[in-house]
């Protein structure tokens, strides 16, 4: 196409960490040397021109990773080396909270100061980092380093947390939790120097997984076990087994079994997954390519144990991947994983080429015809591509917008093939089922709620972590576990399923942990939040800190969302503030109005569920009274 | 072989009359809406059918000549046995489908998406606004006057054009335009997140410095005049402006050959702005500068008698 | 394909539709000496050298024959002169065109396979074919491949020449052509001449006319003497503009209706001021797709500015001659009555259809949405249409030591033509004139953007800033016609003029480039 350029050029430094990504450009029509005997006579482009789309993502985190911002120049080179137009370019970077669009230090440190973290100090560490470094957002250290204010960053066992990242020719990522004032100023400061220490294993799992080692793990029986670096131990602990036994009964057999073992989505709709493969596996005669997605885009405030199996068990999840490829006929699989999770993406990266290595990703997997092999995409500060269509665009190159559903991905998803999207917890219970067979698996917990689960135990409690029990348990036994309520001792309120969840109180603790357990209460398990408030805490500061966070994360697109967090988050501040407009009665009502709203008419589930957890609140407590 | 050898002084005889190859059939689907049954053709949309069936729904973000989009969802409807309401601009048809058009929940998402809007946003030149308004009974008003809106000064950094996006609804019709759906150009593009996502240039560069070609495109199917011409801005703010005093003809561009059809509008013997009509097979509502903004050569000097 | 046109910028509308074609996977391929923003598009540009295109058109033609990918039921049954043309075009070999054109022989071969396979195919030109000396001849080596490929005479496939002007189609369909009535009915046919003579009851010289070319020719012997310019700036818009400005000055008498003082009215002894055709009158035009459709009256023309048709009524009136009211509806039925393709066009089915493609018989035919489909009729309907053997013949302005540079003109997107029209509106896309040329060049020439260099060709010489364009390579240089003012192209470019059509090469002129001492 016909694209135009501002004046602004990309810099030396800036055309490298792009080519490194890309590779180096072919002819000077897409940005390389220009070369008039064959430039000047010929050229190809049309529709392969911009069929490199989906390289965008990578190609803006490769600048931001190199540079520590994206400027206009770079814009222009991206835009002329993928044949996209600047504009276009431009709208996606400005939509990721990792990208910065404007000059910033190389070294930044993101400190989360969301729910999880608000419990454990969040706001102390930022009232000192004001002190010492003045305010967010501003360069400091002479300039070199700067320090943002962070949604969850999924580090919630140890709150509070932050991130800290440098760029440069070897950028380096790490992250901090318990992070301390002064920890996050030494830790910048390291990143100055070109000293940033890698991500080390003292991320011990025990610190993670409180019931690591205990016999009756299943999901979690090889972390903290095994090494999550080596493909050995992970055979030796069964590993691989099941893709084998998976190969051996073929496609078919692996749907049927999953569909029986009555497995449910684990990020947070619930939807069976069999049925999902069912649906790709039966399109096989049409021809087109099929996707498996593993969705690691978790970001839902509170939740970690995604984060925690990829760090520990990364092999786990490539198995499930390859065993949903064979059952629904992808030839490729993406993992999406959240731009904060720079250790998992290591661990991840790691495992992929030592599964191709072995022959277990690539052609011809373990020497029986299978072709398969995954591609790991970063994402760059965006919750709202956790939502699987929005995902699609994400990895497709455009803003992480979601679609419009119908189509649904099994017909029409990742570039309008048919693809099936999983979460990690649920592709890592897949070896299980295929191991144990999918009946047996469905007599673990409750009839409607079969199988294992993760819980992400966070805030009040004292043994915060990732659990795994079989379905069935009550959210007290569940805070038993965890060594019950922190803080003060005196527990005010439970959130169940993060932001997008809802609260419930100390009186319904005997709600079964399971999907219609908590459905008949007016909750939800969501992705497994199961966060404690001691009765300290100002639940209003939470509900406020929850619709900011919507209010942060809308992509923007459809108006009840867009306007709606909006206008939710300042009816909530009048309302803390003792201001309504009218009476408490009237703006409860609207609150009620625009949640019914948003409900109703958002596109997404973000929108969705932006009120519930508020709503949940409203239904429980008389907060505002 | 020499009888049927041309000859150029004898006209060519007449041949069959060329068609086109008929459209693909397409089955009907049944479905009912507001308890009246309705059949569309296999791909209609509920919008359409609701159409057919007489019924106005609001839309602000749909247009006939670009994708539907459906983020506005003023058009929202409720169907039977979904979760959440659909969007009826772009939601296809099934068979058996059972729609509500008018139920309460209906009546509350889009009397929301238009309170909403003309809290956040200027509407005063969004011709669609106040009956829609009136119709739901919208009450911007009651969000307070603090209500967080998308104010900003208009950006007037050509001659032809401006864009003044304290009026913006964030419809994405415009990128559309500029975009796959007509011109690909693409100027302009969402740009930011949430309450800050805007329609931009590349680094927000002034119109100038960006791939703009002026075409106006953007002017043609923008629904609440955030996109302006210059010339019916200048009138505007001068007070001037008068559509009933204005007339509108359709004519053919002077420029190339493609033969567009322009709707002059006129305003006490000058041309005030040029547009084209949606449904006309050459243009679909789309010109270039020239077409649009050509015109202003019988505005001025004229030859004399020598 | 698109040979010899940057639609883009020329045809943006067009390019719309054609757009949407691609976006709905059809392939484009671009045939131009620049990388325009149409070449931008397309799935393969060939960067031909100016003048060489029928060399690549025949080298193309050779290809699919020898490929075994044309149409032989097709030639068999429609077409006449195949065996002549086969062997015609057998020298024309993939190496030849590469050599002759500048065009890699394996780009040539895909894109001959790329239009001999696909399903359907148009191929569209614009000036780029038809400003030579030689225009005729690159037309027919184009319509040889469609011939060959029988992509013509069905729907979507066909050939298309891209009309500049919005009615230069109904120019030539009224009969503005020297031997042409209306209708493209000829004057040498003593049938049809009878018809217009017992039409208007008078008789009608059996003798051809000149076309614009002849007309300067004739100035030139003083066979022409009187001149009466309707709505054309020729002194700004012919090539070898010094001479046409020494002819039309030295007329005996001038008349010039324009609706503006050109350069041209200048020199006129009459002017009559002329209200504006597309919004101040009623009447049609005729676009590129033989759509006619009506313009009309939507502002007043300002106080003594009259109707074209006014004008002409009321000179003939002073010649003694009552024509009846001057009404565009009236001489509309008039054309209807003669011209049998526009016989079913009445106003009233104009407004109804939105306008009607010619031929429109009678008025129960809907028109024609496309061309040649007699073709296809079995058994064939009419004459066969005949293959034209025509050789490659360089540009009549040959590059030398001196002239090393080739020139080639063309229009921007938001101007048109001399800018009378198009000069009047404040558009932010406009730039001075500038003197395109490679990077490549500005090193060569030790140039940098904005340093105004002279222009010189055999006829003139200009000074104009130079600008450096990547869609050029070494050798090439642009300039557009639409600014005399700032620097008068037309003083550099050849009236080498086609024969056949009487058009003159305005897309090839050999130049050097100096620095200018006043910078």
């Amino acid at each position: 196409m016909d694209i135009h350029f501002t004046a602004d050029q990309p810099s030396a430094e800036e055309k490298a960490a792009v080519d490194q990504e890309l590779g180096a450009p072919e002819t000077g029509w897409d940005g390389g040397q220009r070369h008039v005997a064959s430039d000047g006579r010929v050229a190809f482009g049309g529709h392969d021109a911009g069929s490199h789309r989906h390289k965008l993502l990578p190609a803006l985190h490769a600048v931001q990773e190199h540079i520590g911002w994206i400027s206009p120049g770079a814009i222009n080179y991206i835009s002329q080396r993928l044949g996209l137009p600047p504009a276009e370019v431009y709208g996606v970077a400005s939509f990721y909270q990792l990208f910065s669009l404007t000059k910033r230090p190389p070294v930044v440190a993101h400190v989360c100061e969301d729910i999880a973290c608000m419990t454990r100090g969040s706001e102390e560490v930022c009232r000192k980092l004001e002190n010492k470094l003045g305010p967010a957002g501003k360069p400091c250290m002479g300039g070199k380093a700067a320090w943002l204010r962070s949604p969850c960053l999924g580090l919630c066992e140890r709150a509070p947390a932050a991130l800290v990242s440098a760029a440069g020719k070897s950028p380096r990522e790490r992250v901090l939790a318990p992070a301390t004032a002064d920890g996050i100023e030494e830790l910048l400061r390291e990143g100055i120097d070109g000293k940033l220490p890698a991500e080390s294993d003292a991320l011990s799992m025990k610190a993670s997984i409180p019931q690591a080692g205990s016999a009756n793990l299943v999901l979690l029986r090889r972390l903290g076990k095994s090494s999550a670096t080596s493909l050995d131990e992970y055979r030796k602990s069964d590993g691989y087994e099941a893709l084998r036994k998976a190969i051996e009964i073929g496609p078919e057999a692996v749907v049927r079994e999953v569909i029986d073992s009555k497995l449910l989505g684990r990020g947070g709709a619930a939807f069976p997954t069999g049925k999902k493969w069912e649906a790709l596996l039966n399109q096989r005669k049409r021809g087109r390519p099929h996707y498996v997605i593993c969705n690691a885009d978790e970001s839902e405030p509170g939740t970690f144990k995604d984060r925690v199996v990829m760090e520990g068990d990364p092999f786990a999840v490539l198995e499930g991947m390859t065993i949903a490829a064979l059952a629904t006929g992808a030839k490729k699989g993406y993992i999406y994983l959240r731009g904060e999770y720079p250790f998992a993406a290591e661990r991840l990266a790691h495992a992929i080429s030592a599964a191709r290595k072995a022959g277990l990703l690539g052609e011809n997997i373990l020497g029986r015809g299978l072709n398969f092999d995954i591609e790991l995409r970063r994402g760059a500060g965006a919750y709202i591509c956790g939502e699987e269509t929005a995902l699609f665009n994400s990895i497709e190159g455009y803003r992480g917008e979601p679609r419009n559903k119908p189509p649904f991905p099994t017909q029409a998803g990742l570039f309008r093939q048919p693809t099936s999207v999983n979460n990690v917890e649920t592709l890592i219970n897949v070896p299980e089922i295929i191991r144990m067979g999918g009946t047996a698996y469905a007599k673990i917990g409750t009839t409607n709620s079969a199988g294992y689960r993760l819980w992400c135990v966070c805030g009040h409690v004292a043994r915060p972590g990732v659990y795994e029990t079989p379905f069935g348990g009550t959210l007290r036994e569940l805070i038993q576990m965890a060594g019950g309520v922190a803080g003060n001792g005196r527990l005010q309120a439970v959130l169940l399923g993060g932001a997008a969840g809802a609260f419930v109180t100390p009186k319904e603790l005997d709600v079964p942990l399971t999907f219609e357990g908590t459905r008949a209460i007016g909750a939800t398990l969501g992705s497994g939040v199961v966060m404690l408030f001691d009765d300290s805490v100002d639940l209003k500061k939470i509900l406020l800190r929850i619709a900011r966070f919507f209010r942060d994360e809308t992509c923007g697109q459809c108006v009840p969302c867009r306007v709606g967090v909006v206008r939710q988050q300042e009816t909530l501040e009048r309302l803390i503030a003792q201001k309504p407009l009218g009476t408490t009665e009237t703006e409860v009502r609207m609150l009620r109005e625009m949640g019914q709203a948003m409900r109703d008419a958002s596109i997404c589930g973000l929108g969705q569920t932006a009120s519930s957890a508020l709503e949940s609140a409203l239904n429980r407590w008389s907060i505002f009274s | 072989m020499s009888d049927l050898a041309p000859k150029p002084l004898i006209p060519v005889p007449r041949g069959p009359v060329p068609e086109a190859p008929p459209p693909r059939k397409r089955a009907m689907v049944e479905l009912t809406i507001d308890g009246q049954k309705v059949s569309v053709p296999e791909g209609s949309t509920i919008l359409d059918a609701a159409r057919q069936l007489g019924i106005d729904t609001p839309t602000l973000c749909f247009l006939e000549t670009l994708a539907p989009v459906n983020v506005c969802r003023v058009c929202v409807v409720e169907l039977e046995g979904s979760r959440v309401l659909v969007p009826a601009c772009s939601r296809k048809a099934e068979p058996g489908m059972s729609i509500k058009t008018d139920s309460e929940r209906v009546r509350l998402s889009r009397r929301m998406v238009l309170e909403f809007l003309a809290s956040s946003v200027d509407v005063s030149t969004a011709p669609q606004f106040p009956g829609y308004a009136k119709r739901y009974g919208a009450d911007p008003e009651r969000f307070g006057s603090k209500a967080e809106t998308v104010a900003q000064p208009p950006k007037i950094d050509n001659d032809l054009y401006v864009r003044d996006y304290s009026k913006c609804i964030l419809c994405y019709k415009c990128v559309e335009a500029c975009g796959v759906d007509a011109q690909n150009t693409f100027a302009i593009a969402v740009a930011g997140r949430g309450f800050d996502a805007h329609i931009s240039t590349e680094f927000d560069t002034p119109l100038t410095n960006s791939a703009c070609v002026y075409c106006g495109n953007c002017i043609g199917v923008c629904p609440t005049g955030a996109l302006m011409f210059k010339s019916e801005y200048d009138m505007r703010q001068a007070g001037t402006w008068n559509e009933s005093r204005q007339t509108k003809t359709d004519t053919i561009c002077p420029y190339c050959g493609v033969g567009c059809v322009l709707t002059v509008h006129e305003q006490d013997g000058s041309i005030v702005k040029i547009t084209s009509p949606l449904d006309q097979s050459v243009t679909h509502g789309n010109l270039c500068i020239k077409g649009r903004f050509g015109y202003r050569f019988v505005e001025v000097e004229k030859p004399r008698k020598k | 394909m698109l040979w010899g046109s940057n639609a883009r910028e020329t045809h943006p509308i067009f390019f719309h539709h054609l757009l949407q074609g691609v976006r709905k996977g059809a392939k484009l391929y671009v045939i131009d000496p620049r990388r325009t923003t149409s070449a931008q598009w397309a799935d393969a540009w060939l960067g031909l050298d100016v003048g060489t295109d029928i060399s690549l058109a025949n080298a193309m033609g050779r290809e699919i024959i020898a490929a075994g990918l044309a149409h032989k039921r097709f030639i068999e049954h429609a077409t006449s002169g195949f065996e002549e043309y086969k062997k015609h075009v057998e020298k024309y070999t993939l190496e030849r065109a590469e050599r002759e054109t500048g065009v890699p022989a394996e780009a040539i071969r895909q894109t001959a396979h790329a239009y001999a396979k696909a399903e359907r195919a148009e191929l569209c030109w614009t000036l780029g074919i038809t400003e030579h000396h030689n225009a005729v001849d690159n037309v027919v080596a184009l319509i040889n491949l469609a011939l060959l490929t029988g992509h013509i005479g069905r729907y979507a496939s066909g050939v298309n020449p891209l009309r500049g002007q919005n009615n230069v189609q109904g120019g030539g369909d009224m009969g503005a052509i020297p031997d042409r009535f209306p209708g493209f009915q000829h004057v040498e046919n003593d049938e049809i001449r009878a018809k217009f003579e017992a039409a208007y009851g008078r008789k009608i010289d059996p003798q051809k006319g000149l076309h614009l070319s002849g007309m300067f020719e004739a100035m030139e012997h003083g066979e022409l003497t009187c001149l009466y310019v309707l709505g054309e700036n020729p002194v700004d818009s012919e090539a070898d503009r010094n001479r046409a400005k020494r002819l039309m000055g030295g007329l005996e008498f001038m008349v010039v209706q324009d609706l503006f003082y050109t350069e041209t009215a200048a020199l006129a002894d009459v002017v009559l001021p002329a209200a504006a055709g597309w919004c101040e009158t009623e009447g049609t035009v005729t676009s590129s797709e033989r759509r006619v459709q009506r313009v009309r009256v939507a502002v007043p023309p300002p106080p003594g500015v009259r109707d074209d048709i006014e004008i002409v009524y009321d000179l003939a009136r002073r010649m003694g001659h009552e024509w009846g009211p001057p009404k565009a509806e009236c001489i509309w039925d008039e054309v209807r009555s003669l011209s049998p393709m526009h016989g079913g066009m009445s106003y009233k089915r104009l407004e109804e259809m939105g306008g009607i493609q010619w031929p429109c018989y009678d008025e129960s035919h809907p028109g024609e949405i496309f061309l040649h489909g007699r073709l296809w009729a079995d058994p064939l309907i009419g004459p066969r249409a005949p293959f034209s053997c025509v050789e490659q013949e360089p540009p009549a302005d040959r590059l030398d030591k001196d002239y090393p540079i080739r020139l080639t003109t063309g229009r921007r997107l938001d101007s048109y033509n001399t800018n009378v029209q198009s000069g009047k509106f404040s558009s932010p896309l406009r730039r001075e004139e500038t003197l395109d040329i490679s990077p490549e060049d500005g090193t060569k020439y030790n140039v940098r953007e904005g340093e105004k260099v002279r222009v010189s060709s055999r006829r003139g010489s200009v000074i104009a800033p130079v600008r450096f364009d990547p869609g050029l390579r070494p050798g090439l240089a642009f300039l557009t016609g639409h600014f005399h003012d700032q620097v008068a192209t037309n003083d550099l470019t050849i009236d080498a003029v086609d024969p056949k059509s009487g058009t003159s090469e305005f897309k090839a002129t050999a130049i050097r480039i100096e620095k200018h001492s006043a910078n």
